[in-house]
């Protein structure tokens, strides 16, 4: 398949964000760029430059996701906890969020996106070398190019609210120098591999991203950034441990209006995600733009409903998960789905997340303590599965006359199903080593006491 | 002198206070407590996880004034803080042996 075949499939399948198209010349090891500038006179006119307003929107996308992290998923873990820890949450997730940045133009970006290698990694680029602000990278539609900066932020971003994301799982209990290791370990052997064989279109099959190679549909992340993180949180709990007092102590969120408040940050900011991985300011952004608000309402309500059909009351912290719930699901299908085939993956979720987090976690006996798998990650496989459904023109998708739902189906399936396995066994991985190094957990009294003295010796409050 | 303690509902606090400065009471000290008695606390439910709260908010009001004054403060103070269901609290007076007013250091009912 030549690379020209490749971008013309990926079109057709409304192929999800990221990298999906580094242009040729970007995609190039950096080696290669002397190559290119002799051989550019004769192709200077065909070189495409960026539109103002795609670069502009992709500015503004990026920030929108680092909003979500710094304060959106703090305060929305944040208000999760007891007091006593709050201040360790904050720390937590704009330490490593901050380290994700530094990792990602060191050798994340390099690993993820920075040239042909095979079909698991990338390989060149290494402390963005040879990247310069007139470079360029290709975008969905042919001819279109954004800056290469703003699309290495942009991904950038991505890497490090998804290391984040995993912190909900091991709160209350996690050293935070465990939390820094595990972080540099799990981004370089999971994060960025994971995000190269979805998102990444090298310049022949060999070189290209597995999943991505196979056509997933996978628009703003549902396999890279949700199962992925649902799955390492999973994996942490197991090796990390339940909190002391875990299903016998009172864990009450100590501030359900910080909760809201990140709630309604990381919603803003999912727009960014969503319709910034679009690559360009135009109908696809638009289509997940909206998408993100019907599948987002239909979770908070479904959440709801749910909790009353569970003999419950409808509660606001159930809304605040419904809202996440249904996000995630439409992760994967911002641009795949039309507005009503949102609602129903957003109520899916709703209902599905839901019932996993008041029914069947209990049960099985494990502390993902802000419930990173029950959302992120089931929410994640519903949408990621169900986006072959949502693509089906019969619920408003864009899919084309030669869609074929069958296979489509089972290539997101088996998508899935290497994000879980790569997950969970590079999670272990870097969760292991975060506790050979450090010893994982704080001591007992520490925890009695609370991280924020323990681990930073200061408070979130001072009454 | 008598130390009259009353625990009563957190929402009738403003109405006691009322009687009883209408009765010639010139202070008292309010504290926001928590406690269990027989009337039963209630179930908050976070995502499923359930947590019975025993102890349920209170005020405690603590005040001293004369002796020929407690009878009708204790009175003053059911009728004022009660509303007939489970949960309106109680009142125990105690001797008190001393008052100073540290700014004056007068005593006894001087002091208060």
């Amino acid at each position: 398949m030549t690379k020209g075949e490749i971008m013309t499939f990926a079109n057709k399948i409304a192929a999800g964000a990221g990298a999906a198209g580094l242009s040729l010349f970007a995609a190039l090891p950096a080696w290669a760029q002397e190559a290119v500038a002799e051989a550019a006179p004769a192709a200077a006119a065909a070189i495409p430059t960026p539109d103002k307003g795609d670069t502009a929107w992709m500015m503004i996308s990026t920030v929108l996701v680092m909003a979500m992290i710094v304060p959106g998923l703090a305060l929305f873990y944040g208000g999760l906890v007891r007091t006593k820890n709050m201040a360790s949450v904050l720390t937590q997730i704009l330490a490593v969020a901050a380290l994700a940045m530094i990792m990602w133009v060191m050798f994340g970006y390099g690993l993820a996106f920075g040239g042909d290698a095979n079909q698991i990694i990338s390989s060149g680029k290494y402390f963005l070398a040879g990247v310069a602000a007139d470079s360029t990278v290709a975008t969905f539609t042919d001819g279109v190019v954004i800056p290469e900066f703003v699309f290495i932020a942009f991904q950038m971003t991505f890497s490090a609210i998804t290391v984040a994301l995993v912190l909900g799982g091991l709160v209350e209990r996690m050293k935070f120098s465990a939390v820094m290791v595990f972080a540099i370990v799990w981004l370089t052997i999971v994060y960025y591999p994971i995000a190269h064989m979805v998102w990444y279109l090298g310049g022949d099959e060999a070189a290209t991203g597995l999943i991505f190679g196979w056509g997933a549909l996978d628009f703003a992340g549902g396999t890279v950034v949700h199962i992925n993180a649902g799955v390492a949180a999973l994996v942490g709990g197991f090796i990390i441990g339940k909190r002391r007092g875990y299903q016998k102590d009172i864990m009450a969120p100590h501030s359900l209006t910080m909760t809201l408040i990140g709630t309604g940050l990381l919603w803003v900011g999912w727009f960014g995600f969503n319709a910034g991985s679009a690559l360009e300011a135009n109908g696809s952004a638009g289509l997940a733009l909206i998408n993100t608000f019907t599948a987002t309402a239909a979770g908070v309500l479904f959440w709801m409903l749910t909790e009353r059909a569970l003999g419950h009351k409808g509660s606001l912290l159930g809304a605040c998960s419904g809202a996440i719930a249904g996000l995630v699901a439409v992760t994967p299908a911002a641009g795949n789905s039309g507005p009503f085939g949102a609602i129903l993956l957003g109520a899916i979720a709703g209902i599905g997340c839901c019932w996993f987090v008041m029914k069947i976690k209990p049960r099985l006996g494990f502390d993902d303590s802000l419930d990173v798998f029950g959302i992120h990650g089931i929410g994640g496989l519903i949408g990621s599965v169900l986006t072959a459904v949502t693509m089906l023109p019969a619920l408003g998708g864009p899919a084309g006359d030669d869609y074929v739902l069958g296979s489509q189906l089972w290539i997101q399936i088996k998508s899935v199903g290497v994000a879980v396995l790569w997950s969970a066994a590079g999670s272990a991985i870097a969760f292991t080593v975060a506790k050979a190094v450090t010893g994982g957990r704080v001591s007992e009294e520490v925890e009695r006491e609370g991280l924020d003295l323990g681990e930073h010796g200061e408070r979130a409050y001072n009454y | 002198m008598k130390l009259i303690l009353a625990i009563i509902k957190p929402f009738k606090l403003d109405e006691v206070r009322e009687a009883l400065t209408g009765l010639g009471i010139a202070g008292m000290t309010v504290t926001e407590v928590k406690g269990f008695g027989r009337q039963k606390g209630q179930t908050e439910i976070y995502r499923g996880a359930e947590y019975a709260t025993n102890m349920v908010p209170k005020v405690k009001i603590e005040l001293v004034c004369d002796d020929a004054l407690a009878a009708r403060v204790v009175e003053t103070l059911q009728q004022s803080a009660g509303t007939g269901s489970i949960g309106d609290g109680k009142i125990f007076v105690l001797d008190v042996g001393q008052a100073v007013r540290i700014r004056t250091g007068e005593t006894g009912e001087a002091a208060l």
